[in-house]
């Protein structure tokens, strides 16, 4: 029987205030095997890691159990205190008094109880840690390239730093340029920078960047793999225009006969079947819009092919694909808007043309925009005088909405209400807002220089807006002084509310990435770990994780691209030594494990068997890839044979678990 | 109702000359937290909250703010103004306001108010003090209810508040001196008649 070493946690007063600690320690001091008893304030700390290690010396442990928390904080922070006691890490156990006890018994009346199934759980650590075996983490091979899915900001910004460093980028964008949101805002808040003018050079240096290799107008379709060594599938969508030959003189997009209304305007303007969505878009080529080509809908017309001086039309252009090897993949497919449309009928479900979104708003704004910068009514085109904003539209709105708060509306806001009151002299601008929220820095300043400059703000939601000959009319309240309000305005702006990019439940399934309620991606931790998500290797940068501004969208970005070089910068990677192993003298190479498998890591292998006195002779057996292992154990539940163990989890250690509790 | 927008122009310049002649650049920067009506020890007679006076100020309600008894009800203690985290002199904004509508005529409580600050500033004007008597008296009279609160007067008798013969102070040319400097604010009766 190994020397066991038990440490109980008080956690301040999170398990001491409801259970007695001392008393389980010196319960646990009788468990078979316990050589060395003790308890302690807070075990994680420096003081209670020296205590273990001074402990495991003294006493010469060789197996230590703490009682404490959950295995999910700080497992990892104990199997290092073992590591530099000599200890192989894995030689530890833990026990959760925390989670599993005194946070949920904190009833006084189930007292005795409570610390009953206390000392039970340690009973239960106390046998398992007796049968623990020493792991070793294997090895596994890097790919020194990443892939980034997405080009807006977060992905440029990830994409350049990753590529910065040495390491080999991949960006996937599924529009025709990279950009994003941001290159279609006019300035941002609270410097009034112009967006474009910091945005493109950042997109120019994507595309001139020697380890970067950009997928403009494509999507990755399938993902497979583990950390380090991923396999992607992207499919390059046809263009019908090679650019390899086109060198983006315009011709075609200047003379092509067909006008649509302008998605990357948000249908303020109108563009050609064949386009670049901007003048300053990266790659300045353009592609064919198929579906309203007039060669493809009336089956003649082809001014772009006779027009292109370098023959680069290809109208017979296919779909390719384009197999890559990556060793790490972010993720930074940012935000969509809150279809507002469908659900607030008491803003006209957009029947009304002047009742626009904020974002519509940037592009009016915009000196680049289909209105070349000047606002005015979408309806008549003139300039409006009373501007009214609505904000919180679908977001903080449970019934109808989302619960969250978007964030970042307040502060676009509040920068529209400067831009009219700057732009348009005599105008006026009411803001209905719920709560105002400046969370950044300079943000609060900014809406008070606005605020100051003539912006009105109303606290309360509208609840009506109806047309009323050319003006609309909105009834709102003005909650501080208990009285309605009605103004009688030109033009109203709504601040709708971010929510997940359309496709991002795709992306989510494609890669293994749980979404929260609402569709973000969810991370590994919402403090401690923001950047990564459960599955090793793929990482999240921006919106796509939930709204935020673009300051913090590019920390992030920052972010996920240090925690991507420091996976590959390493020539090689350590594997999770928790996996599941197969007896491959018990296995009858049924394989009924395969198919249970979620993260399709047990193969089939032949074997040679060479037994006494017997030929040798071949048969199947079922082999687990450690890399892909994430040591959910059902294979082993599945194995007819019980060939399957899940190191750190045996049978065995599972068996003599129950049996400390239940016999 | 409170109508905004279009024809619904806002009071803007009158509640301009208030906010300039309040020493502000604006009120608009007002947040409305509150802080002003939380210590007003008045509040509870006001029809209109210290903050709600601004906020109407910001929505451009001249004339409501004008027409309120809350701006006559403000002793003018500075408690709002000396908490305001916003800077601002809410104390002056009253006063400001009361000059406002003591010009225009337009005080919440018809001619009572003006009146009686035309009978107090009169008497100190004559007396360098006030004559407790002719005030009251005085205000009567205009009000056209000779003995409203006469029973009080009994009271006031009895511990030697209320004196029939007005006393005047040492300093009283001084003090008219003071009031032609100010630009004779207080018109005398014959004057109002006059006009």
């Amino acid at each position: 029987m190994p020397r066991i070493g038990v440490f109980v946690c008080w956690c301040g007063s999170n398990i001491g205030g409801v259970l007695d600690c001392p008393a389980i320690a010196q319960e646990a001091a009788s468990f078979p095997g316990v050589v060395y008893s003790t308890e302690y304030k807070y075990v994680c700390s420096d003081p209670g890691q020296k205590l273990i290690v001074d402990a495991v010396k003294e006493h010469r442990l060789e197996r230590v159990v703490v009682a404490s928390c959950s295995p999910r904080l700080h497992e990892e922070t104990f199997r290092q205190v073992l590591r530099r006691s000599g200890l192989n890490p894995y030689f530890f156990e833990m026990a959760n008094l925390r989670e599993h006890c005194s946070w949920v018994h904190p009833d006084t009346t189930v007292r005795e109880q409570a610390q009953r199934k206390a000392v039970d759980l340690v009973r239960r650590a106390v046998a398992k840690a007796a049968r623990l075996e020493p792991l070793f983490p294997g090895k596994i091979p890097v790919v020194r390239r990443c892939l980034v899915i997405g080009g807006g900001i977060a992905g440029i910004q990830t994409a350049l730093d990753v590529a910065d460093a040495g390491l080999e980028v991949l960006l996937v964008e599924r529009e025709p340029t990279i950009g994003g949101n941001m290159v279609k805002l006019d300035k941002t808040f609270p410097t009034l920078d112009c967006s474009a003018c910091i945005s493109t050079p950042k997109m120019v240096a994507v595309a001139q960047h020697p380890n970067i290799r950009l997928y403009t107008y494509a999507q990755v379709e399938e993902v497979t793999g583990y950390i380090g060594n991923f396999k992607a599938r992207i499919r390059q969508k046809a263009r019908y225009v090679d650019h390899s030959k086109c060198n983006g003189c315009g011709t075609c997009w200047t003379r092509c006969p067909v006008t649509v209304p302008d998605d990357f305007n948000l249908g303020l303007g109108e563009r050609g079947a064949i386009y670049i969505p901007f003048p300053q878009a990266v790659p300045n080529k353009p592609v064919i819009d198929l579906e309203h080509c007039r060669r493809s809908t009336r089956g003649k017309c082809g001014a772009c092919a006779k027009l292109c001086p370098t023959g680069a039309i290809d109208y017979e252009q296919k779909d390719e694909f384009v197999d890559v090897e990556v060793g790490a993949i972010i993720v930074a497919t940012g935000y969509g808007l809150f279809p507002w449309e469908k659900v607030y009928g008491e803003y006209g479900y957009g029947r009304f043309r002047d009742v626009i979104t904020g974002l519509m708003f940037e592009r009016m704004v915009n000196a680049s925009g289909p209105t070349g910068g000047k606002i005015q009514r979408p309806s008549s085109g003139k300039e409006p005088k009373t501007v009214v904003f609505i904000q919180c539209v679908g977001s903080r709105d449970e019934a109808r909405g989302k619960e969250y708060c978007s964030r970042f509306c307040c502060m676009y806001t509040a920068k529209h209400a400067h831009q009219i009151l700057e732009k348009i002299p005599g105008s006026e601008v009411y803001v209905f807002y719920i709560d105002v929220r400046t969370f950044g820095k300079g943000y609060e300043e900014f809406y008070r220089r606005v605020r100051d400059e003539g912006a009105v703000y109303i606290r309360g939601r509208v609840s009506k807006v109806y047309q009323d000959g050319s003006k609309l009319i909105v009834r709102g309240a003005d909650t501080l002084l208990g009285e309605q309000v009605e103004i009688a305005a030109d033009m109203v702006v709504l601040a709708t509310g971010a929510v997940p990019a359309a496709g991002a439940a795709d992306v989510a399934r494609m890669i293994g990435i749980p979404q929260d309620k609402d569709g973000f991606f969810q991370e590994a931790h919402p403090k401690l770990r923001p950047v990564e998500t459960h599955t090793g290797g793929v990482y999240l940068a921006g919106t796509c994780q939930g709204p935020k501004d673009i300051p913090d969208t590019v920390s992030q970005a920052s972010g996920a691209a240090a925690k991507v070089c420091g996976l590959l910068l390493r020539d090689e990677l350590e594997t999770n030594p928790l996996v599941s192993k197969v007896n491959e003298a018990l296995c009858t190479g049924c394989l009924a494990c395969q198919p249970v498998c979620p993260y399709r890591a047990i193969q089939p292998v032949t074997i040679t068997e060479r037994l006494p006195g017997q030929p040798p002779r071949e048969r199947v057996v079922a082999r687990v890839n450690e890399g892909l292992c994430q040591g959910c154990g059902a294979c082993t539940v599945a194995c007819r044979a019980g060939a399957i163990d899940l190191k750190g989890f045996t049978n065995k250690q599972l068996i003599a678990e129950v049996d400390a509790l239940c016999l | 109702m409170i109508l905004l927008g279009g024809k619904n122009a806002t009071e803007k310049d009158s509640v301009g000359a208030v906010v300039r002649a309040s020493g502000h650049a604006t009120l608009l920067h007002c947040y409305q937290c509150g802080k002003c009506t939380a210590g007003c020890p008045l509040a509870f007679g006001m029809d209109y909250n210290p903050n709600q006076i601004i906020r109407l100020l910001q929505l451009g309600r001249m004339k409501q703010v004008l027409g309120s008894r809350a701006i006559w009800i403000c002793a003018g203690c500075w408690t709002c103004t000396t908490r305001c985290p916003c800077s601002i002199d809410i104390a002056r904004v009253m006063d400001s306001l009361r000059v406002i509508a003591r010009r225009e005529g337009q005080t919440a409580q018809g001619r009572d108010v003006a009146s009686f600050n035309d009978l107090f500033l009169q008497s100190v004007r004559r007396y360098g003090r006030v004559f407790e008597l002719s005030v009251v008296l005085g205000l009567n009279v205009r009000r056209r209810r000779l003995f409203h609160d006469a029973d009080l007067g009994r009271f006031m008798l009895a511990r030697g508040k209320l004196r029939f013969t007005a006393e005047k102070i040492k300093g009283v040319k001084e003090v008219r001196r003071l009031f032609s400097r100010q630009g004779a604010p207080v018109r005398t009766r014959k004057e109002r008649v006059k006009e």
